[in-house]
């Protein structure tokens, strides 16, 4: 089973993404900012990664370059998952090594197009 | 809303699209007419039936017929035939059509438009190889408004999260306040007409590829016979015929015969047209 690391300060949003992406057979762990997300990729990859932009501490671009550096770090597939919906902000995020982008408001459907255009399911 | 009336309903979607709704989707028919019905200022299903009933040859039973049309669809849907497109049918099409440089493609259920905007953005994609060639989609569908939105190519975001890769989201669309539209570029490569495919599509020619997704399976036996005979006559006899992951020919025509390991392809069986199909194979190209 594939493991996803859900890193969005809001709970609900984790919980709605945990709900989703259970339904879809990952195993599922999560950080409320790129600070913890960071650690726990340091400690262990996952194979995705649902990366929400705007959160406190370490924002998620921020944490995207991080990640990239880590020994493996080009590993996991990145998908961004922001109400950052704008063109600057999504060519910024495929700059700095995102696989794919999801614009909120998001449902089941499209998370599961998008994981699979990234090969994740 | 009334058995009767929905039984009226039922009928006049049957002859008029082709469509066969099943007993059990009343729900379907209501959420869908409530709005038409409240659009042309009628206080419940039973006063739009009844004004369908007394002018069938108004607009209003177009609207009520293109309103319970189903149009769902999204950007390279299935993935598949879009793959099959890329790397079988186009490579053979350009080695087979060195010549005339003209390549015809048909998408007849269009929808919104999503479907022939992606094979255009994978035709654009190609470039190099396509290079020389005149290139035609024709894209068709039952209802004149659809037509009209696929024209526009203005799509919500959960319309372009549906099936296309950021890429070419950034690379093939502009943002317009929450909306997105298609390139110029991209809109000008395809024709948008309304069709019904229940009547005479010959005018439009023969086609290499034809792209029937997801509408026959809605149609009654018969009906779905009759469009692929029909169709039959209209594809080139190496071109291809691409249904949904859900449909095929196999047990209800053989005028296509199935390609060998691509799901959803089909090819034009030269065999049955000579052994007396009903359809008049057309030899000449448009």
């Amino acid at each position: 089973m594939k493991t996803c690391l859900v890193v969005d300060d809001s709970s609900v949003i984790r919980k709605v993404a945990r709900r989703i992406l259970e339904g879809l057979d990952f195993t599922i762990e999560e950080a409320e900012d790129g600070e913890q997300a960071l650690a726990a990729c340091q400690r262990k990859l996952p194979e995705a990664i649902l990366l929400d932009w705007n959160m406190p501490k370490m924002d998620g671009y921020e944490f995207l370059r991080m990640l990239r550096r880590l020994p493996g770090g080009d590993g996991p597939k990145v998908v961004f998952c922001t109400t950052e919906n704008d063109v600057a902000h999504i060519a910024r995020a495929l700059h700095a090594g995102a696989n794919e982008y999801i614009m909120k408001p998001f449902d089941k459907e499209i998370v599961e197009a998008k994981f699979q255009e990234v090969g994740l399911i | 809303m009334t058995p009767n009336d929905f039984d009226f309903l039922r009928k006049l979607l049957r002859d008029r699209s082709g469509l066969v709704l099943s007993a059990e989707k009343q729900y379907l028919a209501e959420s869908r007419l409530l709005p038409v019905a409240r659009r042309h200022g009628l206080a419940s299903l039973g006063d739009l039936v009844g004004e369908v009933r007394a002018r069938p040859a108004a607009p209003l039973s177009i609207a009520v017929v293109e309103a319970m049309t189903t149009n769902e669809t999204f950007f390279y849907r299935d993935k598949t035939p879009f793959e099959n497109f890329r790397d079988f049918i186009m490579p053979a099409l350009l080695a087979a059509r060195r010549r005339e440089k003209r390549i015809r493609i048909w998408c007849a259920a269009a929808s919104t438009g999503q479907e022939p905007y992606s094979l255009a953005m994978t035709l654009t994609d190609m470039a190099a190889a396509t290079a020389g060639f005149r290139i035609e989609i024709i894209a068709t569908d039952l209802s004149g408004d659809v037509v009209e939105r696929a024209k526009a190519g203005v799509y919500s975001q959960f319309e372009v999260q549906r099936g296309l890769p950021i890429q070419l989201l950034l690379k093939y669309f502009t943002q317009v306040r929450d909306s997105w539209q298609i390139a110029p570029e991209i809109r000008a490569m395809v024709q948008f007409r309304t069709l019904n495919l229940l009547n005479d599509f010959s005018p439009l020619g023969t086609f290499d590829v034809v792209f029937c997704r997801n509408v026959l399976i809605d149609f009654d036996q018969e009906t779905k016979i009759g469009v692929f005979n029909r169709m039959a006559g209209q594809v080139a006899n190496d071109g291809y015929l691409v249904l949904g992951a859900a449909e095929t020919v196999v047990g209800l025509t053989d005028t296509f015969k199935p390609v060998p390991e691509r799901r959803g392809l089909y090819m034009p069986n030269p065999a049955a047209r000579r052994a007396g199909s009903p359809t008049k194979f057309a030899a000449a190209r448009a």
